[in-house]
């Protein structure tokens, strides 16, 4: 067992490098990520779990990261939105997923994670799926569509 | 703030008993929330679950259902078997904020929270669940209707870690759990009712109608008895015998009341003859 | 011809995370901001106490004796304190700012301050006449009172035969625009420079040269990528920036100055609460004799633009119909809570809502279709608005009513929605729809007033920069303007540069608000190539390759000179406004639309789900489909969001609810698919034949629903929201 400590140091592959950093027990994986680890890319809308804009893959399941204390990082996973080929946007791009783009990553993470698993878009509405991935602008369409046709586009070259 | 990150049930044990203030945590999807605001938070211990491999994953045991404590909603989901013989936790599951929250949040976590509008512990106590408790001194098992005794309040002494919940394998036929929250994914609940019929009678639980997750007993004897309901409104008082629900932030107490009547109505009179 | 289609612009930067918000910026040696705020909604501050457990020396501090100009934040009215010096008028009201290399570090100082406050008597229900101790603002606490009278609507009333009244409300409603408002100040030789998230840089531009009594050229203003918006970053923003700037010039280092969301809800404006009466003599046939309209807006602690909200607001309150009598009369007043301000439609979508839910009314006390009333009354060409405005658009407006009908195969639900309410002991559905209308541009004369200027720059290397001060925030800008520009000049949409917004770069093209974008200054952005093509000495057959090469022929005989097409602004004929009598041309154009709902109400829990909608319009030509959809879409949700579930909750003039697990938005599960179509009648005088859109799908949803939820239930649904406790109590009736 680690003994009590007010610094942390954690390992975790990221984006498929390790990195090790010292952080602050208080910091929050976001924090970690947009700050010391420079991937901005991760937005916080609410700190609060709601919104879904903070939303990273950690051992390949979408999180909210401003839920989630760095320590509990050590030896994880994580993905964040850099991560992407921008291959793997066309859909959204096409279908008018984004629009103010503030909410844009997040969805992109949880949209990636079910293209990982297409079963998932058969078990659950794709509505129920992104319904933590709040978006003021789009009205949802956009992003459902597209991640529909993206769906049918994977299916045709797997 | 400091963190503990014990590896082992034993390890973990023994710093609640050392630091009976240090505060257990899983998912975080609870103690997390607003981080940056809880300033108070910061200055506490706490004590890091998520490396107890032991308590991941659930089994099935001499028909029992055993959920280790750091079982998520995600985990349970995935479980196809529990879909069959427990409905209600699935039902639950994907109600519970969205899926972000699903494949962090703790079914032990909504039980150590101890919110009157956990849907976790709704079911769970329908299914008349049995909280096994850990400490240095040995293992607790408290039922889960019991557990409760006022708001935020509960059995469980700061020593002890929730290690496992366990479900008795009944058969139960009608098993239905209604969740009222302000919009369809991502709400909290205004009003929750599980409600089971299980081979001794029904079991009816209420959640945000009180300080705690209840058992309604007037409820039940009603359902129990074949006692004719002509309307939703006859349930009213029945049901203010077992909670008391609050005006506040999200809904009235009149509401819920009346809410929970008209539900009680009408999903059961499909199945309770003397519903007309 | 068509515009080409083209994919949003800065899509991809926005999927992948590239696109830098202010929040995203890394600026070296930027200490962090905070506000501290009053917790008194009205008096006369006292002290302020510092608690002196913290080391306040390590903090940089501003009040307002730290304002080097003029303490207000400059609009309309200069009433707004950019920091509350002797007085605050409501919760949240900024009174202090702090700034510290540690976010931790100031929240913990921010709960050792104590603002002391004696009170004095506040405004917390704006339909109540206010006692003298409680006058703030005038003589009787209003900002603005407008009448509107076209015919003698009085008469009429007093001896018509069917008079059909109603009162009607609405609630306040957040953007919450997913990225909080956010600034970073710095001074750097001399010049103030302040980037971050807005709408209208030259707004900001102005509010801070005003409050730090700066030259034009000693404040620059640059606009980040802005996440969101929709009214909350038109006049908010231009406080924030004073407060970076104020810190950042104490501290003589870069100050960031970023709210997060309990704040932003809390402290930041929201639409206008709005309370509607309406009294409407009508012939037993459903032809409107004569109306007589009362409308009150909230407008909270400080005027911000109260009077042009409630202004549009009145001009829309009478519905899309010809009536020859109509009598409004409006008034946006003070109480101590929040100050409202823009939001998507303007104080349209209040009016709107309370003439399409009456119209319905109508229809149910004279036992007709609220098809046949609309289409009774719907305007003609020829016939005139309440401003006496002569409609003359070649609309269809019939059409689109129609077209909506058919979609959403209006008369066959009526049908079945019958039988089902009969066989579904707990369920009821209903079908509900309005027929509205929204003006596009500045009210009046206000695109005189703004005389905006666009430049497009052509650069040594043949391509074309388009320098505008209108933003992007999501609803398509940087994508439309690179159509109608590559479209002009025939250049590829690569070799068109949209410029940052810059006050140090772009000419004032206005702010980027009232739908005007792509309908005036894209048109400027067209008038601005051809210019730059007349001083190529190019005729319009000249395209591509002929312009590129000609701007390089022009660098390599002018090194370092600067080649600028000019657009600017000039009215379109005939465009007569009178701001005295409120008679005349209101707007240039209007889009027009008809809506439908469908609905499903559960009587177990009062709850309502919208189960299908059709949004039908006629904005003109629509230059980019995808966008189009989106932008309607997109309004539509936020409509349904403040019809069914948003509400914010309040004590003493405070929101209570401000977070967003209690302040409800819409997920992806609860919005319907939404069918948008369109018509397209080109409006001469837009870019391509393009009118405003962007608002116009705010003003449809909630008395589409609100209808519907009625003839699904027979409620009144009156007041916004009819969230499921609000329909229980109206059902009891
Ligand atoms: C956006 C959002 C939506 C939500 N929606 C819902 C919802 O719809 N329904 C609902 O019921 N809840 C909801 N929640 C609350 C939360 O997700 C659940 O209560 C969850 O089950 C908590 O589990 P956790 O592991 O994340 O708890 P944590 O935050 O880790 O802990 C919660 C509490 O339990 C204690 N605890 C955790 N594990 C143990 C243990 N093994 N032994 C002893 N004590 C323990 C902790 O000390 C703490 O007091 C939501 C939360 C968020 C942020
Ligand atoms: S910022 Fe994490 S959910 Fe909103
Ligand atoms: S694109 Fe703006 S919030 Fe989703």
């Amino acid at each position: 067992m680690t003994p009590p400590t007010s610094d942390v140091a954690l390992g975790f592959l990221l984006n498929g490098s390790s990195v090790s950093v010292t952080c602050a027990p208080e910091d929050r994986l976001l924090d970690l990520l947009r700050g010391p680890l420079r991937l901005p890319g991760t937005k916080e809308g609410c700190g609060e779990g709601e919104c879904g804009a903070c939303t990273v893959l950690l051992n390949g399941l979408p999180v909210n990261s401003c839920l989630v204390p760095s320590y509990q990082a050590d030896g994880a996973t994580v993905e964040t939105i850099e991560a992407l080929a921008d291959e793997r946007h066309a859909a959204l791009l096409e279908g008018g997923a984004t629009q103010c783009g503030a909410c844009t990553p997040g969805v992109a993470m949880t949209a990636e994670w079910i293209r990982r698993h297409p079963a998932l878009g058969k078990r659950f509405p794709l509505s129920e799926l992104m319904a933590g991935n709040l978006c003021r602008c789009t009205g949802y369409d956009g992003i459902l569509k597209s991640l529909e046709a993206a769906l049918t586009d994977d299916e045709g070259t797997a | 703030m400091s963190v503990l990150r014990p590896t082992t049930i034993d390890e973990a044990v023994a710093v609640l008993s050392a630091q009976p203030e240090a505060i257990p945590i899983a998912g975080g999807t609870d103690l997390m929330v607003h981080w940056p605001h809880r300033l108070e938070l910061h200055e506490k211990t706490f004590v890091d679950l998520s490396r107890l491999t032991a308590l991941r994953g659930l089994r099935w045991q001499d028909g029992d259902l055993v959920m280790g404590a750091l079982t998520t909603y995600w985990d349970v989901l995935l479980d196809e078997q529990i879909g069959r013989r427990f409905p209600l936790l699935h039902r639950a599951a994907r109600q519970v904020g969205a899926v972000q929250i699903q494949t962090r949040g703790t079914w032990a976590g909504n039980v150590g929270n101890g919110s009157p509008a956990a849907d976790g512990v709704a079911v769970l106590m329908a299914y008349d669940a049995m909280v096994e408790l850990t400490s240095v001194r040995g293992v607790d098992v408290v039922p889960l209707r019991d557990f409760y005794t006022g708001y935020k309040i509960s059995h469980r002494t700061p020593d002890q870690l929730i290690t496992a919940i366990r479900l008795p394998g009944i058969p139960y036929r009608t098993q239905i759990f209604e969740k009222v929250g302000a919009r369809k994914a991502q709400a909290i609940s205004k009003i929750g009712v599980a409600m089971v019929e299980a081979p001794g009678g029904w079991v009816v639980v209420a959640n945000s109608m009180a300080p705690t997750i209840r058992r309604c007993r007037a409820v039940e004897a009603v359902l129990n008895s074949g006692h004719p309901i002509s309307s939703p409104e006859a349930l009213h008082d029945t049901i203010l015998q077992d909670v008391h629900p609050i005006d506040d932030l999200r809904s009235t107490g009149e509401y819920r009341v009346r809410v929970m009547a008209r539900l009680l109505y009408h999903d059961l009179r499909e199945h309770i003859a003397a519903f007309s | 011809m068509p515009l080409a289609p083209l994919l949003r612009r800065e899509g991809l930067a926005k999927l992948s995370g590239r696109e830098q918000y202010v929040d995203d910026l890394d600026i070296p040696g930027a200490l962090h901001g905070i506000t501290v705020r009053s917790t008194s909604a009205r008096g006369t501050i006292r002290n302020i106490r510092f608690d002196p457990e913290i080391d306040w020396s390590s903090f940089v501090i501003v009040d307002h004796r730290d304002v080097p100009g003029l303490n207000t934040v400059k609009l309309i009215e200069t009433d707004q304190p950019a920091l509350a010096a002797t007085e605050v008028r409501h919760i949240h009201e900024p009174v202090v700012l702090l700034a510290h290399p540690s976010r931790r570090a100031l929240r913990k100082a921010v709960r050792a301050i104590t603002i002391e406050v004696d009170p004095l008597p506040s405004v917390l229900d704006f339909t109540v006449r206010p006692t003298p101790e409680q006058i703030q603002h005038g003589s009787d606490n209003i900002y603005k009172q407008i009448t509107i009278t076209k015919g003698d609507a009085r008469s009429i009333l007093a001896d018509a035969p069917i008079i059909v009244e109603g009162v009607y409300r609405t609630g306040a409603q957040e953007h919450v625009y997913l990225e909080p408002q956010g600034m970073i100040a710095e001074e750097v030789d001399g010049v103030i420079i302040i980037r971050g998230s807005m709408q209208c840089p030259y707004y900001v531009h102005t509010a801070v040269c005003h409050a730090l009594g700066r030259e034009a050229d000693q404040v620059r203003i640059i606009q980040t990528p802005t996440g969101g918006a929709f009214g909350g970053k038109e006049e908010f923003p231009s406080g924030v920036a004073i407060h970076a700037a104020l810190l950042a010039l104490k501290a003589g280092r870069p100050v960031r100055l970023v709210y997060d969301r309990t704040e932003d809800l809390a402290a930041t404006t929201k639409r206008h609460p709005s309370w509607t009466r309406h009294r409407t003599a009508v012939a037993s046939d459903g032809q409107l004799l004569a109306q007589e309209i009362t409308f009150l807006l909230d407008g909270g602690a400080y005027m911000t633009l109260s009077p042009v909200v409630l202004s549009r607001g009145m001009i829309h309150a009478a519905g899309p119909y010809h009536c020859e009598h109509i009598s409004i009369d409006g008034r946006a007043v003070l109480s101590n809570t929040v100050p409202f301000g823009a939001f998507r439609g303007f104080g349209a979508p209040q009016s709107l809502f309370a003439v399409e839910r009456h119209m319905d009314r109508i229809a149910l006390r004279l036992g007709l279709d609220p098809v046949t009333v609309r289409q009774r009354n719907l305007l003609a060409d020829g016939q005139t608005t309440a401003t006496g405005q002569v409609v003359a658009d070649g609309v269809d407006r019939q059409g689109l009513l129609n077209r909506a009908l058919s979609l959403s195969d209006y008369a066959a639900k009526r049908e079945t929605h019958r039988q089902f309410n009969i066989d579904t002991p707990d369920r009821r559905r209903g079908i509900g729809l309005t027929t509205f209308f929204h003006g596009a541009g500045f009210t009046g004369s206000g695109e005189v007033y703004l005389d905006s200027k666009v430049a497009v720059a052509g650069l040594p290397d043949g391509t074309i920069e388009v320098r505008t001060a209108s933003t992007e925030m999501g609803q398509g800008t940087t994508t439309i303007f690179t159509q109608l520009a590559s479209d002009r000049l025939g250049l590829p949409p690569e070799a068109v540069a949209i410029a940052q917004p810059d006050t140090a770069v772009v000419p004032n093209s206005g702010p980027t608000v009232a739908s005007r974008t792509a309908m005036i200054v894209g048109r400027l952005v067209q008038e601005a190539c051809d210019d730059l093509r007349r001083q190529l000495s190019l005729d319009a057959t000249d395209r591509g390759n002929d312009v590129a090469e000609a701007i390089r022929a022009w660098h390599r005989t002018h090194p370092n000179g600067l080649l600028l097409g000019q657009g600017h602004y000039r009215p379109p004929p005939g465009i007569e406004w009178d701001e005295g009598t409120y008679r005349g041309e209101a707007y240039g154009a209007y889009g027009w639309a008809a809506y439908v709902a469908e609905v499903e109400v559960d009587l177990r829990t009062y709850g309502t789900t919208v189960l299908d909608f059709v949004a039908v319009q006629d904005v003109g030509t629509v230059l980019n489909t995808t966008l189009a959809r989106g932008q309607v879409q997109g309004g539509v949700a936020q409509g349904i969001g403040w019809t069914l579930m948003e509400e914010c909750q309040w004590e003493d003039g405070a929101m209570t609810n401000n977070q967003l697990t209690n302040y409800i938005i819409p997920t992806s599960s609860d919005i319907p698919p939404i069918r948008v179509a369109f018509q397209e009648t080109p409006y001469p005088h837009g870019a391509e034949g393009a009118k405003g859109l962007g608002e116009l799908p705010m003003d449809g949803p909630a008395p589409a629903i609100a209808n519907a939820i009625a003839a699904a239930t027979g409620a009144e649904a009156a007041v916004l929201p009819l969230t499921p406790e609000r329909l229980m109590a109206d059902l009891d009736r």
